[in-house]
């Protein structure tokens, strides 16, 4: 990795939209618990569904409000992709860099997306073992994951 | 099967076209190209445009029906219809409406059309300068995952990955549709016929794809008219009757961050067996098909959900053998499609299943009976539709 690279304290560089809850609240639980460093996602207390992202009630049985459960942010990498042509204007000296949509095996494999630490050129296989890292930005935290030694 | 059908209540009768221009290049507005479209639409089905009593667009089209409506004069506007939905999900939807609206007594003659300019409104593969996001895309955006290509490579990949498929059945997509636009005058990629090395040596937009796995942008409009059983029969044109039409969307395909429980799918595994159901036919039947490209992913997953093989026959299918005009299995794209005809969000095939119908295509298969058009793959909800004789 370049200097510039390994300097920056962030996997994307500055100027990407940042996250914040929905305007009626749906998920204000996620952002102030990856604001603490850890990983909640919402599960019925009713039937047990895990659902994410939220929704005002659960997919499964359609009970209200169906609370939040944290999760360890051990998991699995589903799906991933290099992006090389850049989207958004920010990236625009970022390319390439890694997606990946990763399985939460301990929260009934609902999926998050995300990026894999570490150099973009890496061979990613999938079913890799990874594990969630809070990246702290000035208004919001994003997960990204980096791959477990085995 | 029950009366509750579109089955042979209505059909294509006019399609219009205007001049298909690289992206941001049309030297007149969207709405103005909107009309142009419609009436040359008109002028194909030999009717007044004042014979229009109804309207049905999707993907949010720009151009109000009202005020098309009232730019054309109609005299009494009967039906006005948005099929919900982004991309080109709606394409097959929105005329599936329009052959309802008739079956239903709503109406006798319905435009269907798209229109776009994307000089004056915004592109489609970029993603807007925004501070903050919420809602589902901030699960996604500020890592970098925010256009239709990087979802569909995603899941691309995770098909690849579950049925041993590589590169060389997207790539057979791509050259097949390059392949029959090099018959086509209209194509935007007429005259520039693409090789394997040129595909394999294109730049990666995001992998598993090349650029030519991507759709083009382009500016233009297209129209598509509809009438009754009765009026059909007696018009310029032979008629390319809906044999069947469907929408919609599997469990939770909308869910967001990918966490569409069947993940690597084109969401056409309910929609397909009803469309089959209504047309009375089976996949064997299809001799000409138009899959909607907005990345070859899609069109790869979109064949296999349709019937045209299994999820683990896909090597053995995609090819471009079997893909392309004269002598392919199922010939596809046959205009050039989205890749290389134009990008005019699936109505250019819809036209072009209608001209397969008419026996006008530049690329014209053989005996033609049974045509389909499949709108969307890896949206939600998506549609399609088969036309015949
Ligand atoms: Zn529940």
């Amino acid at each position: 990795m370049s200097e510039t690279e390994t300097s920056r304290k962030t996997y994307l560089p500055a100027g990407m939209p940042v996250p914040a809850p929905a305007h009626d609240g749906v998920d204000r639980e996620f952002y102030e618990a990856a604001r603490r460093h850890e990983l909640a996602v919402q599960r019925c207390g009713k039937c047990g569904t895990f659902q994410f992202p939220a929704e005002w009630i659960c997919h499964k049985c359609h009970a209200t409000e169906p609370g939040w459960h944290r999760v360890s942010g051990r998991g699995r990498i589903y799906s991933w992709e290099r992006v090389w042509h850049p989207a958004h204007p920010a990236l625009k000296n970022a390319c390439p860099y890694l997606v990946v949509v990763v399985e939460l095996p301990d929260a009934g494999n609902i999926r998050m997306v995300g990026n894999l630490l570490g150099d973009p050129m890496q061979e990613v296989k999938i079913d890799s073992e990874v594990e969630a890292v809070f990246e702290d930005h000035e208004h919001a935290t994003l997960v990204q994951w980096r791959l477990v030694e085995s | 099967m029950s009366e509750f059908t579109v089955k042979d209540k209505a059909a294509i009768v006019g399609v219009g076209e205007t001049k298909y221009y690289k992206r941001g290049q049309a030297p007149v507005s969207e709405f103005r190209l909107a009309l142009e479209a419609i009436l040359r639409a008109c002028d194909d089905a030999g009717i007044r445009p004042t014979d229009i009593d109804g309207i049905a667009s999707y993907s949010n089209d720009r151009n109000d029906s009202v005020r098309v409506a009232t730019a054309l004069g109609l005299p009494e506007l009967r039906f006005s219809n948005m099929f919900w939905g982004g991309g080109g999900g709606g394409g097959s939807g929105a005329i599936g409406n329009a052959a309802a609206a008739i079956a239903a007594g709503y109406a006798n003659c319905v435009v269907v059309y798209r229109a776009l300019a994307q000089g004056q409104f915004g592109r489609f593969g970029q993603t807007p300068a925004l501070k903050t996001i919420s809602g589902n895309p901030a699960y996604t955006w500020p890592y970098g995952m925010s256009t239709p290509a990087q979802w569909i490579a995603l899941r691309t990949r995770r098909f690849m990955h579950e049925h041993n498929v590589t590169q060389d059945a997207i790539a057979a997509i791509a050259l097949a549709c390059y392949h029959h636009a090099q018959f086509n005058p209209r194509a935007v990629m007429y005259g520039r016929p693409l090789t394997r090395k040129m595909y394999d040596e294109s730049r990666w937009i995001v992998e598993p794809f090349h650029l030519y796995d991507c759709c083009m942008e382009n500016d233009g409009a297209a129209a598509v008219i509809l009438a009754t059983r009765d009026r059909a029969r007696d018009m310029k044109q032979r008629p390319a009757w809906v044999m069947a039409a469907a929408q919609g969307s599997d469990f939770r395909q909308g869910a967001g961050a990918e966490n569409n429980p069947d993940y690597a799918t084109s969401n056409f595994k309910t929609l397909a067996p009803r469309l089959y159901a209504m047309a009375g036919i089976e996949p064997k039947d299809v001799d000409v098909a138009q899959v909607y490209e907005n990345f070859t992913g899609a069109v790869m997953t979109s064949l296999v959900e349709h019937g045209f093989c299994a999820p683990d026959g896909v090597m053995e299918f995609c090819t471009f053998e079997n893909l392309t005009w004269p002598n392919g299995k199922l010939p596809i794209n046959t205009s050039g499609g989205n890749l290389a005809e134009c990008y005019m969000h699936g109505l250019e095939l819809i036209i072009e299943a209608a001209r397969q119908i008419r026996g006008t295509s530049t690329c014209q298969v053989k005996d033609a009976e049974i045509s389909m058009v499949v709108s969307g793959p890896m949206v939600a909800p998506v549609s399609d539709l088969i036309l015949h004789r």
